[in-house]
C-alpha cells in the first residue's frame, strides 16, 4: 500500500547514533489520526535549528577562552606591569638563548650521526632518538615546561599504537621529550615542514594530507606496515584529527583502531592557569603560537600513560574508538560531543539530514496507515 | 551601534531590547551579541552563508535553507528580532506568526497548497514520493475543512496550532483518559534557552 523508498546513499551502520547526543525537541511519540495540524505544525525542527543557530556544541570545541584580566585595580596593574617587563625582558630573552643553545648542539650532533653512521643503522636509530629526545626537552624548556607523567612509560614493542587527545602542536614535543615516537601528521608549509621532512623523517613518521580522499587508503597501508615492524619507534597518532581547546573531545576516527594492535590511550590536561595551550590554527600561525608561549610564565600539565586496551570480541572499530575516547575523557576531565574534528573544513554529510527526513516520513506514513 | 566595534554599549542593548518588544532580557542580549560575533568570522556586521553552514547542528537540519533565507544578511538588531519568536517570553501569536512566515515564501499573507507542499517535500526528502505527499496533504486538507485550493491565512495557523481548541470527543477517541489533562494544557512548544555566563 505505502511503500517508503529507500535511501540510495550508503548509510554507515557502525556510526554511533547521534540522534542520542542532540538534544531532542519533541519528545512526545505522536500518535493518533494525522491531522493538518500535525503537518503545519513544524516548531519541533525550528526549535532544534534555532538552538542550534544559538548555541551549538561543535563551536564551543573551538572557542579559545581567554583567561580573566586580573589586573583591573590600582595595585594589581603595576604588578602586572612588572610581570609583562619579566616575561619580555627577561624570561623571553633567556628561553631563546636556551633554545638557540639546544639548537646548535642538536644540529652540530645529528648531522654527523646521521651521514657518518650510515652503514651501523641500529646504533644510528638509537642516537637519532636520542638527539630527538634532547632537542624536544630543549624546547619544552623554553617554555619552562612543567610536565607531570604519570604511569608506566611507553615500551618499544611491535604490535602497539598510542592514541592522544590533541589540543596543540606542542602535545607531540611533549610527549616526544620521553619517548621517541613516530607520528602521523599533517604536512605542514614553511619552517615546520622543513624540520618534518628532515629530522622527523627519520624517525618514521607518516604524513598524510587532509584534502585528498585517496589519502586514506595510503596513509592505512603506511600504518599498518609501520606497526608490524618490530623495528620501528612506537607509532603514535591523534585520533580526533584537529587541534582541540582543551575542554572538549571530538570524535576519534577509526583509523588507528582497525589495525588488529593494542592501542595504549595517553591523557594531556594543560593547566589553564599559567598559559591556554590550545593552539587556534584559524586564528594564529605556529610561530605565533609558539611565541606566546614564551612569553608566558609557564606550560603545565599533566601526562597519563593509561592502560593498553585491545578490541573487545564482538566490538566494533568504532565502538572500540569511543571507548578509548571514554576512557581518555573521563581521566583527562574533558567533555564529550559526537561531532567528527574534520567538519571544522568541511560540511556534515547529507546523511545525517536524510535520517531526520526518513524518520519523520515514516511517522505521516504510519499515522495514515491508521487511518486507511 | 558599529560595526567593527565589538563592544555592545547599554543604549544599544536598550535599542535592541526595545526593537524585539521586551523578549529578551538585557543579558541574553549580551549572549546573543558575543555568539553573533562568534558567527561572524570575517565582522561584516551580518552572518553570510557560510557562516551558518559552519555550525553542523544548523546544517543537517531539513529546514536550514528555508530558514537561511530568512535571516540572510541581518544585522544583529534584526537577527535579534528574527530569534525573537524562540524566547519564553514570546506569545503565542508571535510564534504562530513566525511558523506562517516560513510557509509562505513569498510574503504574499497566504499559504497555497503548493508552499504547503514545499515544506513537506524539505521534511520528508526522497522517504515519501512527490504522488504520495499529494495524496496526504489533500487528505488532511479535506479533513479540516479546506480544500486543495484553499489558501490558508495567519488565522487559520492560529485556529489550527493552538492546541487548547481541542475537542473533548477528538481527545476521547485517540488518546488514554489520564493524557486528557496533559493534552487540554499543551501548548505549541518552541522555545529556545539562551545560555547566558
Amino acid at each position: 500500500m505505502s511503500k517508503l523508498n529507500t535511501s540510495s546513499s550508503e548509510l554507515d551502520l557502525d556510526r554511533p547514533n547521534i540522534e542520542d547526543y542532540l538534544p531532542s525537541g519533541s519528545i512526545q511519540e505522536p500518535h493518533g489520526t494525522l491531522r493538518l495540524r500535525d503537518l503545519l505544525d513544524i516548531s519541533p525542527t525550528l526549535t532544534e535549528a534555532a538552538g542550534a543557530i544559538v548555541d551549538d556544541s561543535f563551536t564551543r570545541c573551538f572557542k579559545s577562552n581567554p583567561p580573566e584580566p586580573w589586573n583591573w585595580n590600582i595595585y594589581l596593574f603595576p604588578l602586572w606591569c612588572l610581570g609583562v617587563v619579566v616575561r619580555y625582558g627577561l624570561l623571553f630573552p633567556l628561553r631563546v638563548l636556551v633554545l638557540t643553545i639546544g639548537w646548535i648542539i642538536f644540529l652540530s650532533c645529528y648531522f654527523p650521526v646521521h651521514f657518518l653512521l650510515k652503514g651501523h643503522d641500529k646504533l644510528r636509530k638509537k642516537l637519532e632518538r636520542g638527539l630527538v629526545e634532547l632537542i624536544c626537552s630543549f624546547f619544552v624548556a623554553s617554555w619552562t615546561g612543567v610536565v607531570k607523567y604519570h604511569g608506566p612509560r611507553p615500551s618499544i614493542r611491535p604490535k602497539q599504537i598510542f592514541v592522544a587527545n590533541h589540543t596543540s602542536m606542542i602535545d607531540f614535543v611533549v610527549l616526544e621529550q620521553m619517548t621517541a615516537f613516530a607520528v602521523i601528521m599533517q604536512k605542514h608549509p614553511g619552517w615546520v615542514g622543513l624540520l618534518q621532512s628532515t629530522i622527523l623523517e627519520s624517525l618514521g613518521c607518516i604524513w598524510f594530507n587532509r584534502s585528498e580522499s585517496k589519502d586514506r587508503e595510503i596513509v592505512a597501508r603506511k600504518l599498518r606496515e609501520h606497526v608490524h615492524g618490530a623495528d620501528n619507534n612506537p607509532l603514535l597518532v591523534f585520533p580526533e584529527g584537529t587541534c582541540v581547546n582543551n575542554h572538549y573531545t571530538v570524535m576519534f576516527k577509526k583509523g588507528a583502531f582497525e589495525l588488529g594492535c593494542t592501542v595504549c590511550p595517553i591523557a594531556i590536561k594543560y593547566n589553564k592557569i599559567f598559559v591556554d595551550a590550545f593552539w587556534n590554527s584559524r586564528k594564529q600561525s605556529f610561530t605565533t603560537h609558539l611565541l606566546q608561549l614564551m612569553t608566558s610564565w609557564a606550560v603545565v600539565c599533566d601526562v597519563w600513560y593509561l592502560e593498553p586496551q585491545n578490541l573487545k570480541p564482538g566490538e566494533t572499530p568504532i565502538e572500540f574508538a569511543e571507548r578509548v575516547r571514554d576512557i581518555i575523557s573521563v581521566r583527562a576531565g574533558l567533555k564529550k560531543v559526537p561531532w567528527d574534528g574534520y567538519l571544522k573544513y568541511s560540511r556534515p554529510s547529507p546523511k545525517h539530514r536524510e535520517r531526520k527526513q526518513q524518520s519523520f516520513a515514516e511517522s505521516v506514513l504510519r499515522r495514515l496507515e491508521e487511518i486507511n | 551601534m558599529g560595526n567593527s566595534s565589538s563592544m555592545l554599549t547599554q543604549y544599544d542593548i536598550e535599542e535592541v531590547q526595545e526593537h524585539c518588544s521586551n523578549t529578551f532580557s538585557q543579558q541574553e542580549i549580551v549572549s546573543l551579541y558575543q555568539r553573533f560575533c562568534q558567527l561572524d568570522r570575517n565582522g561584516c556586521g551580518f552572518i553570510s552563508a557560510e557562516e551558518f553552514m559552519t555550525v553542523p547542528e544548523f546544517a543537517v537540519n531539513p529546514l536550514s535553507q528555508r530558514l537561511f533565507r530568512m535571516v540572510d544578511g541581518l544585522n544583529f538588531k534584526e537577527f535579534v528580532l528574527f530569534l525573537s519568536a524562540f524566547s519564553s517570553r514570546a506569545s503565542l501569536q508571535q510564534k504562530v506568526e513566525f511558523i506562517f512566515k516560513v510557509y509562505d515564501s513569498d510574503g504574499n499573507g497566504k499559504v497555497t497548497f503548493n508552499e504547503m507542499l514545499d515544506i513537506l517535500r524539505d521534511l520528508t526528502g526522497q522517504f515519501i514520493s512527490e504522488q504520495q505527499r499529494e495524496k496526504v496533504l489533500t487528505q488532511v486538507l479535506e479533513e479540516a475543512g479546506y480544500t486543495k485550493d484553499s489558501l490558508l491565512v495567519q488565522a487559520d495557523f492560529m485556529k489550527l496550532l493552538s492546541y487548547s481548541s481541542e475537542t473533548i470527543l477528538d481527545v476521547v477517541n485517540t488518546v488514554p483518559v489520564l493524557d486528557i489533562l496533559i493534552l487540554g494544557n499543551s501548548v505549541l512548544k518552541m522555545e529556545v534557552e539562551v545560555p547566558v555566563d
